[in-house]
């Protein structure tokens, strides 16, 4: 409340100068912009729609409080592909109007833009980017609300052997960045249980190869890495060719349409793992009135993201620079659970769920915490 | 490399193989058939295929709904035969519209053949990319007013609300042969032979082949050239369309981009054979089909279609009209 009746009051006393930071440059960010970059159309556009709906809703909020010190948010849309996303980047640091930035959605499209975020001195908060290797380049501008594919691949590989009980799990992945990495951890978590792997390539639609290999080496489980658009197709093709073992795939599948891909069912009883726990109850229903569609996976992880923005606003920052030294610093119970960041940007605490398919639907409001 | 899955399990890899390589060689076909008449290659055919896909699942939505089922093979038969139809009636259409709007045009002013290949080109991304927006049609004429929801998923994979379980039929090796597989092998080499027959047999055939052979004799002696080509884009089309149905009886479902990946392949089936000859279409997809299903059994599935085309090389460098040659114009028959 402090920091509001600090903007409120240098709202267009720039000048005042008094050395506290707050009251120097609350207004400097009023009328500008947070970016959103990620897929929006395309393969995986569901899971951009989901991400920008939790951005709109933050702003809404924010601006209904704020009226004097409005938000606006730019939308770019990369399709989720690492070739379009670098133009986009160049166009966001290059917008005077933009300080911050929700995204990139995917880890091959924030792998290939981190660097240039980082040297523009952008800060970029992702709320689903999970690929290890992108907090290990050093860019200190890069941050992400959600656990990454090592806590994630090590619960899924502990669920199949221990909850599941499975002996023998075959490995897929479709060669992606985040896919790779996310079926990379669960390997090396099943150790001698892997009997074996393959690799299918984005927009595959035959998988015969696949399934027939998995049937030959007599697996009673496979793991996906990959998103839902493949994963439905995989989960159908193996349940026409007789397969009965356990389905299991990663957050980048853990969305209804999966069901929708796979058909009611095929994709039965299919565990979907997701480093994020299920919105409060009462956030659909704000997501709905705002956006006019229900939330998904990630909307409460971009709508913390934006709020995080939105607090530093309201803090005082003027700068880029004074946005990502108050997000390094911020400490905060979002929607999605409890946020605070490590000197990576990785977020410190984060808990791995089991989403299940039931009765031709995914359940997304009972999952199972992975201990 | 893993020649042990390859060899305990030949019979399900050469099974799935022929299955898709029998889908390769009916969307084979429109691409051989338009070269021999044409010298053309008509690179929009993939997305003639394509829209056939649609077609299949449009049908099951407006007889079924969208509730997502499982059915037998023998469940849904009647409506995968209306579905046959409708995908082979919808894709000679969109083949008719591109020979009037793509083609014709350029071939009546003389233009050179690369010009209209560009032109095949330009056809296949517009086709492809009106299909990615077919969402927001829909919702421009108010057939769908909850338009967000569609506009995001409108590139997104679509679903046959029926899902086809195959059944096992018997016993191949340690394979189990099933009902899917063996209606779209039987179907479609079916297809190729009535259609081998009406070239060689039919008076229209044998304009055709005409055509095909010398343009300009055949015009004089009487042949309606025009009315030729349309013919040939319309048989290309109604295979399509056929290949779309066996295509959906098996995946059942399809893309908005679903016919670009497929389209090279069977323009690669139809190489292999040897462009502008129908047996060589068949033999190219079966051949095309088996050697991507060992490949990816031996290489893993991300070789598939590296082994595809090494193969195509390969073969073009030893014998560059492939493996049966040209002949649709050849006087043979």
């Amino acid at each position: 409340m402090l920091a509001l009746s600090l903007t409120v009051t240098a709202c267009g006393s720039d000048d005042s100068g008094d050395g506290d930071k707050g009251a120097k440059g609350g207004g400097d960010l009023c009328g500008k912009n947070i970016a959103f970059l990620g897929a929006l159309t395309g393969d995986a556009a569901a899971l951009g729609q989901n991400m920008l709906g939790g951005v709109k809703l933050a702003l809404d909020e924010y601006n209904k409080a704020n009226a004097d010190c409005k938000i606006g948010v730019k939308e770019f849309d990369s399709q989720g592909d690492p070739k379009v996303a670098p133009g986009l980047a160049t166009q966001i640091i290059n917008d005077d109007s933009i300080f911050g930035l929700v995204g990139p959605g995917f880890s091959g499209e924030s792998l290939a833009t981190g660097k240039t975020f980082y040297e523009a001195g952008l800060p970029s908060i992702s709320a689903s980017a999970t690929n290890v290797t992108i907090t290990q380049q050093d860019w200190i501008t890069w941050h992400r609300v959600i656990g990454n594919d090592e806590a994630q691949g090590k619960a899924d590989s502990k669920y199949l052997t221990e909850t599941v009980g499975a002996t023998k799990v075959f490995v897929v992945d479709d060669g992606q960045d985040y896919s790779k990495g996310l079926a990379g951890y669960v390997k090396e978590g099943l150790g001698d249980a892997k009997v074996g792997e393959d690799q299918i390539t984005v927009g595959q639609t035959d998988m015969s190869a696949v399934v027939t290999q998995i049937k030959a080496s007599g697996a009673d489980a496979v793991f996906y890495g990959g998103y839902y658009a493949e994963a439905g197709l995989l989960v159908k093709q193996l349940r026409q060719g007789g397969f009965t073992g356990t389905f299991m795939s990663g957050d980048g599948s853990e969305d209804p349409a999966f069901v929708k891909a796979a058909g009611a069912d095929a994709a039965e009883g299919a565990v979907l793992s997701a480093p994020a726990a299920p919105a409060p109850a009462d956030f659909n229903d704000k997501y709905k009135a705002v956006v006019g569609a229900d939330s998904g996976l990630y909307s409460t992880q971009a709508y913390d993201a934006a709020n995080i923005f939105l607090a530093a606003v309201k803090d005082g920052a003027a700068t880029a620079e004074e946005v990502n030294d108050f997000i390094g610093k911020y400490d905060g119970e979002g929607a999605s659970g409890p946020i605070a960041f490590d000197d990576k940007g990785d977020i410190t605490s984060s808990t791995i769920y089991a989403y299940f398919v039931k009765g031709g639907k995914l359940d997304l409001e009972n999952p199972e915490a992975i201990k | 490399m893993h020649f042990d899955v390859l060899i305990n399990n030949l019979p399900a890899f050469t099974i799935g193989g022929l299955v898709f390589g029998a889908i390769y060689a009916l969307v084979a076909l429109g691409y051989t058939m338009v070269y021999g008449v044409l010298q053309l290659i008509n690179f929009a055919h993939s997305e003639v295929f394509m829209y056939g896909t649609f077609a299949v699942a449009w049908v099951f939505v407006l007889f079924h709904g969208t509730d997502s089922v499982t059915w037998s093979l023998g469940k849904a038969l009647p409506l995968l035969l209306v579905a046959l139809v409708a995908a082979m009636i919808l894709s000679a259409a969109i083949a008719l519209l591109l020979e009037r709007v793509a083609y014709r045009p350029l071939i009546n002013k003389g233009a050179p053949k690369l010009i209209a290949l560009i032109s095949a080109i330009g056809a296949s991304f517009a086709l492809a990319e009106a299909m990615g927006l077919r969402d927001r049609f829909a919702g421009w004429v108010h057939l769908d007013d909850n338009l967000s929801d569609y506009v995001a998923k409108a590139r997104d994979v679509y679903s046959n609300p029926v899902t086809i379980q195959p059944k096992g039929l018997f016993d191949v090796g340690n394979y189990t042969l099933t009902d899917v597989d063996l209606v779209i092998i039987v179907a479609a080499i079916l297809m190729m032979v009535a259609l081998d027959t009406f070239v060689r047999r039919t008076r229209f055939g044998r304009g055709i082949r005409a055509v095909a052979q010398d343009p300009e004799s055949a015009a004089l002696m009487g042949v309606n050239s025009n009315r030729v080509i349309q013919v040939t884009f319309l048989i290309g089309g109604l295979m399509a369309g056929a290949a779309a149905a066996l295509y959906m009886m098996k995946i059942g479902s399809t893309r908005q981009n679903a016919g670009f990946l497929l389209g090279v392949k069977a323009f690669t089936a139809a190489v292999l054979g040897g462009i502008g000859n129908l047996r060589g279409a068949l033999l190219g997809g079966l051949v095309l089909g088996v050697a991507e299903s060992y490949g990816s059994a031996i290489f893993g599935s991300e070789w598939k279609d590296v082994v595809a085309f090494v193969l195509l090389v390969l073969i073009l460098l030893v014998r560059p009209s492939g493996l049966l040659g040209e002949a649709l114009g050849k006087a043979r028959a």
